[in-house]
């Protein structure tokens, strides 16, 4: 695992936390990391925090809607947080608004909501 | 040697200053340009003046071989004159052919000079006038193009300032913000109402934005696009949008557009969005017992 993306694991929900140097190799093995930790860890939650990304394009973009869709199948409920206003609006331009997706203003936000599900 | 077309041009309005001063004013009442309702006959004589002299400075310095151009660091004089007397003159009414005319008035006088002076030798006479009048042509044009871009200048503040004023992000609630749309909303807007919503999320850290659009006159697909846009932008950031003030003929209309609001919420009118919001973020409006009537 680079140090382009770290994931921390607390309680039963893992946050990845994703710089903003991220490279599309990094994302990649992210991918893979996150889904066996899920499995491992038998974990029921994760929130990914954006809140370090300010450029998006159309892979990073697809693969965040993979990140959440291979999470749910998992059986982790996957938030996506801390979107900045740039970003969100180039994914809207892009057409790409991750339906699947849920998303929260910010970390606590999504605990919260994980919490009030009992799945933290 | 010959002397310059320009130079001789120079020499010619400096020596009969006032003479040319005098025509040229002459021909601009003629003309019905003197605008005697709008300034003394004084203040009228001192502007030519200054121009005139200005011109006269830059004839003595131009190559005429060149392309006449204004713009040139030359000519920086007469401009900086030109548009002080452009601006006193349509700060009072004068219109814009007005203001041309009263460059073009120049030509006449100026002819007449050098007919007087030049008469022995037409081939010179001609050429010269030739120059001055492309010089003076250029000056009327100039002055058309200050105008334009005055106008420009004006159109363009007056659009920021109806984008400023129509898109205000107003917090109705701890967490719950509200944008009311008003008149149209074209891609430019619309870009707008988002960067300005969206922002707005992040500084009150808002769970739930109601974009109203009581006041949008007209909504098409592309309207209703610009809207799901907004609302998908919205959910990105993790806050939820409710668009409100549908009326029923938007309804129908929308519907007979084929457009698919999807999991947006909706609500007739701001004060039932208002409800909702308070519902999801956890508030409840509750009558004073005593206060019932």
């Amino acid at each position: 695992m680079s140090e382009a993306a770290s994931i921390y694991s607390v309680d039963k929900v893992l946050l990845v936390a994703i710089r903003d140097n991220i490279t599309d190799t990094d994302i990649i093995n992210l991918q893979e990391d996150l889904s066996e930790r899920i499995v491992n860890e038998a974990a029921r939650g994760v929130v990914i925090d954006i809140a370090a990304l300010e450029i998006v394009d159309t892979f990073v973009g697809r693969i965040l809607a993979q990140l959440s869709s291979i999470s749910r199948l998992l059986a982790a409920e996957t938030y996506i947080v801390g979107m900045r206003p740039a970003v969100a609006m180039t994914l809207v331009e892009l057409g790409m608004d991750l339906p699947g997706s849920k998303t929260a203003l910010s970390l606590s936000h999504a605990l919260r909501s994980l919490k009030a599900k009992g799945l933290a | 040697m010959t002397v310059a077309p320009t130079t001789e041009l120079s020499r010619l309005l400096r020596e009969d200053f006032d003479g040319v001063l005098d025509a040229w004013f002459a021909t601009q009442k003629r003309e019905g340009v003197r605008r005697p309702d709008l300034f003394s006959d004084r203040e009228s004589r001192r502007q030519l003046s200054d121009l005139l002299r200005a011109f006269a400075e830059v004839l003595a310095r131009i190559d005429i071989t060149e392309p006449v151009d204004i713009e040139a660091d030359v000519w920086s004089e007469l401009r900086l004159a030109l548009s002080e007397i452009t601006l006193v003159r349509t700060e009072r009414g004068v219109a814009p052919w007005e203001m041309t005319a009263f460059i073009l008035a120049l030509k006449q006088p100026v002819f007449v000079k050098l007919n007087e002076s030049l008469s022995g030798t037409p081939d010179r006479l001609l050429s010269i006038a030739a120059d001055f009048g492309r010089i003076v042509d250029a000056l009327a044009m100039h002055i058309n193009e200050y105008f334009i871009a005055e106008r420009d200048e004006i159109i363009e503040r007056q659009r920021a300032e109806m984008m400023e004023l129509s898109t205000p992000v107003v917090q109705l609630w701890e967490r719950v913000l509200t944008i009311p749309l008003i008149g149209t909303l074209d891609s430019m807007r619309a870009q707008e109402v988002m960067e300005n919503l969206l922002n707005s999320i992040v500084e009150h850290s808002a769970e739930v934005v109601i974009v109203d659009i009581t006041g949008v006159r007209v909504v098409d697909t592309q309207v209703a696009q610009h809207l799901l846009r907004t609302a998908a932008a919205v959910r990105l950031m993790g806050a939820e949008a409710i668009i409100s003030g549908i009326s029923p003929k938007i309804a129908q209309t929308m519907v007979e557009l084929g457009v698919d609001v999807g999991e947006v919420t909706t609500r007739p009118s701001i004060r039932a969005a208002l409800a909702e919001a308070f519902r999801r973020v956890g508030f409840q409006i509750s009558r004073i017992e005593d206060s019932r009537v």
